[in-house]
């Protein structure tokens, strides 16, 4: 038997990568070193303090949505960047909710066989994705929301709403002291419904009989709260908007800036989030579809437990991407004035204080906590989901 | 012959019925595609009357009762001849140059405009397939273009062009200078960054990942900031960059951390064995990479790096918050001029824009799918 001599494998040069990666470390740390010999010169030049003093030094600038206690005499540059954080998250959490759910609906519009129905959401898509979204919030800014009538010939909507170029103002709820049984019934009848649901899919896997459950749940969701509210009185009463000379009075106010940047952010990553469904439903195989029917299911109940699980499995990575780039976005704020993170804390906050490092330094941070936490999360999502190959 | 005459034989086959007019053609087309279902004759219904609604706005807006011609705001108000006023075109018009060219010296635009022609016509060389010597092309536009670029728009006074500092450039000469200095840095930075990540060497690699996923773990407008408020910190005095050079640095290494996962992607999807083969015949690194490992992988992934082309040219409108004059700054200050306030002046400038930005990304997302379609057509056997 003639034994086959492989050549020996080339012979790897380690002192060569050794050299390469030590290189590599000193002149990474050689422009680390000379950039922070750098600016200390020239911020001891400029007479720019350095370190994280300023945290507690009032700052007085003041900021048009606080969503917490906030004065511009006595609040401190910290509590600024809380406010401009909660701001970035109220518009993110927001913005979340209403693209996913445009998306969703677009992406299925697209898919659907129904030509002038397809081809319009295909068209949405395609304008939407290929116009910069900063042009989108800077036209529904100053475009639409800014060209409404003034003050004076502010339009008034039904149900006590008044509409004009500085806002949108809607009547503000008053809850009186027996709104929190009608609260507590709420959270009760959820609770009831999500034991009724699990109980009644036990019982079908046991016996087949179908989960019949939506009159219980409008019982236990809607008119056992309802009921209950009434009993305590109706205790919710709305402090409407009146037009005052110079201002809309009472009420509550929702900013044209923070309108246009919802808007836009929505409407933008819809039409991203619409490529991610329709992809995600053509991946999954049409034998799925034709295997479910042949089993006798009815359409709805194919798309609910074939197709739809299925293609969440692809969706879920590519739109938890859609919705970081959504955070990310809301920073394009600053272009039109409302009061996020990064036009609170890297616009108003860097320009009183001066200090540049930290002040960057913060906000990138906080956009790269959001990142990792949302990455952390997805991988958790990822492995749930996952396929358990055999 | 009575007989005979009863017999009958037909002697030509009969002519093809046409087919059921509720099954083919269009009435069966509109059956099958519009009116399948009751749910279907509803969404129809709603979808034909929205775009009855809108179609006939829009183009009464943009096209029929637009200005097209005029002098000032004069032109573009509302008045008792003219009621409706659609598009304020005139204000384009007007300002059409400045759009163009920023506050670029009238006497030089010529170089401009011959740096949009030397450009047009790399990308054309380089991204028609069928287009001879591409490498060649590919060679002007990465190392001949870049320095004719420089020259033509910075000027040399040893040619004879005088210099223009930056803050005299504007309009679309700046986002196609912004949005091609990041194309040409990101590439190249790109496909190094994915070679590190993916390298044997734990510093390269660990560098590599601390760059890209920071990068991609922050907004670009911070980066933007950073460009243009620590790297003069960074420097010394001296050395302190441009305005619109820390700009190009700041979206450069933004792309090139995006293009660096793209590139990756396309690695991942090349085949062991081909590694394995180009070490089989002796390649040392950097050869097996150059002319079998990324000369794949950079085709495979084409359309995603057009896509991500796409996804620069749009954030090339960012710049315009650190105080650059690019393309969407100079429609914001233009609509800004009192000659020129309307109620659609702003309508106008702002549809201008999108028309411009929606052209050149639909232009290029068409043409990375067909690059797609056409790989997919190689990949069929």
């Amino acid at each position: 038997m003639v034994e086959i001599v492989l050549p020996a494998p080339p012979r790897r040069r380690p002192w060569g990568n050794l050299a390469l990666q030590a290189a590599l470390v000193v002149v990474v740390g050689g422009l680390a070193y000379g950039a922070y010999v750098n600016a200390a010169d020239n911020l001891s030049k400029a007479n720019i303090a350095s370190g994280f003093r300023f945290w507690n030094n009032t700052a007085g600038f003041d900021i048009s949505q606080t969503l917490i206690d906030y004065s511009p005499s006595t609040s401190t540059f910290g509590r600024a960047f809380w406010v401009g954080l909660l701001n970035t998250l109220l518009i993110a959490a927001l913005g979340i909710v209403l693209a996913t759910v445009l998306g969703f609906a677009i992406g299925i519009a697209r898919l659907s066989r129904n030509w002038l129905v397809s081809h319009l959401a295909g068209g949405y898509v395609e304008l939407i994705r290929n116009i910069p979204l900063l042009l989108q919030i800077l036209f529904w800014y100053n475009a639409v929301l800014k060209a409404l009538p003034d003050l004076r010939s502010s339009f008034a909507l039904p149900g006590g709403v008044f509409l004009n170029n500085r806002g949108l103002f809607l009547p503000r709820p008053q809850f009186g002291a027996g709104f929190s049984y009608g609260l507590a019934a709420f959270m009760l009848g959820v609770m009831a419904t999500v034991a009724l649901r699990v109980w009644t899919h036990r019982r079908q896997d046991r016996t087949g009989e179908p989960p019949r459950i939506l009159p219980y749940v409008l019982a236990l969701i809607v008119a056992f709260p309802l009921v209950v509210f009434f009993l305590a009185g109706a205790p919710l009463h709305f402090s409407f908007p009146a037009m005052g000379r110079f201002n809309v009075l009472g009420g509550t106010e929702i900013l044209p800036e923070f309108a246009a940047l919802l808007l836009a952010l929505s409407l933008y990553t819809a039409a991203f989030i619409a490529e991610v469904v329709r992809a995600g439903v053509l991946s999954v195989p049409h034998g799925q579809t034709e295997a479910a029917q042949a089993l006798g299911l009815r359409s709805g109940s194919t798309l609910r437990l074939v197709v739809v699980p299925q293609a969440m499995r692809v969706i879920v990575p590519p739109l938890t991407s859609q919705y970081l780039n959504l955070i990310k976005n809301s920073s394009l704020a600053v272009a039109i004035g409302y009061p996020d993170l990064v036009q609170v804390f890297a616009g108003s906050v860097l320009n009183i204080t001066g200090q540049a490092v930290e002040v960057i330094a913060i906000t990138m941070a906080v956009y790269l906590f959001i990142s990792l936490v949302t990455s952390l999360l997805m991988n958790l999502y990822g492995h749930a989901v996952g396929i358990v190959e055999r | 012959m009575a007989a005979a005459e009863k017999i009958y034989l037909r002697q030509t086959p009969a002519a093809p019925l046409p087919p059921p007019a509720t099954r083919a053609g269009i009435l069966g087309w509109m059956r099958a595609n519009l009116f399948s279902s009751p749910l279907n004759i509803a969404l129809t219904i709603v979808c034909a009357g929205f775009i009855l609604w809108v179609a006939p706005q829009l183009l009464r807006f943009f096209i029929f009762d637009a200005v097209w011609s005029g002098a000032d705001r004069q032109a573009c108000l509302a008045s008792p001849q003219h009621p409706d006023v659609g598009a304020c075109w005139a204000f384009i018009r007007v300002w059409s140059s400045y759009f163009v060219y920023g506050f670029y010296p009238a006497a030089d635009r010529w170089r401009v405009d011959l740096f949009f022609f030397a450009l047009a016509f790399g990308i054309v060389w380089v991204a028609w397939l069928g287009a001879p010597r591409r490498g060649l092309g590919a060679v002007y536009l990465f190392v001949v273009l870049p320095v004719l670029s420089y020259v033509l728009l910075s000027g040399l006074p040893l040619l004879g062009l005088e210099n223009v500092p930056t803050t005299q450039w504007g309009g679309i000469l700046v986002t196609i200078v912004v949005a091609t200095v990041g194309i040409a840095a990101s590439l190249p930075l790109g496909i190094l960054l994915a070679l590190g990540r993916r390298s044997a060497m734990p510093a390269v690699r660990f560098f590599s990942v601390i760059f890209i996923e920071f990068v991609r773990g922050v907004p670009l407008i911070t980066v933007l900031f950073m460009a243009s408020v620590m790297l003069p910190l960074f420097v010394p005095d001296r050395f302190s960059p441009d305005k619109l050079v820390r700009a190009l640095i700041g979206v450069a290494l933004f792309a090139s951390a995006y293009m660096a996962e793209v590139v990756r992607g396309g690695l991942v999807s090349i085949s062991r064995g081909q590694y394995e083969a180009a070490q089989a015949l002796g390649l040392p690194y950097w050869r097996m990479m150059g002319l079998v490992i990324l000369p794949q992988a950079l085709q495979v992934t084409l359309p995603n790096i057009v896509n991500t082309f796409i996804g620069l040219f749009k954030d090339t409108t960012l710049v315009f918050i650190v105080g650059i004059f690019d393309f969407l700054r100079t429609i914001e200050a233009a609509r800004g001029d009192p000659h020129w306030i309307t109620p659609v002046t702003s309508v106008t400038g702002y549809a201008f824009a999108a028309l411009f930005y929606f052209v050149c990304c639909y232009g290029m997302s068409r043409y990375a799918r067909n690059v797609e379609a056409r790989l997919a057509r190689a990949h069929r056997r």
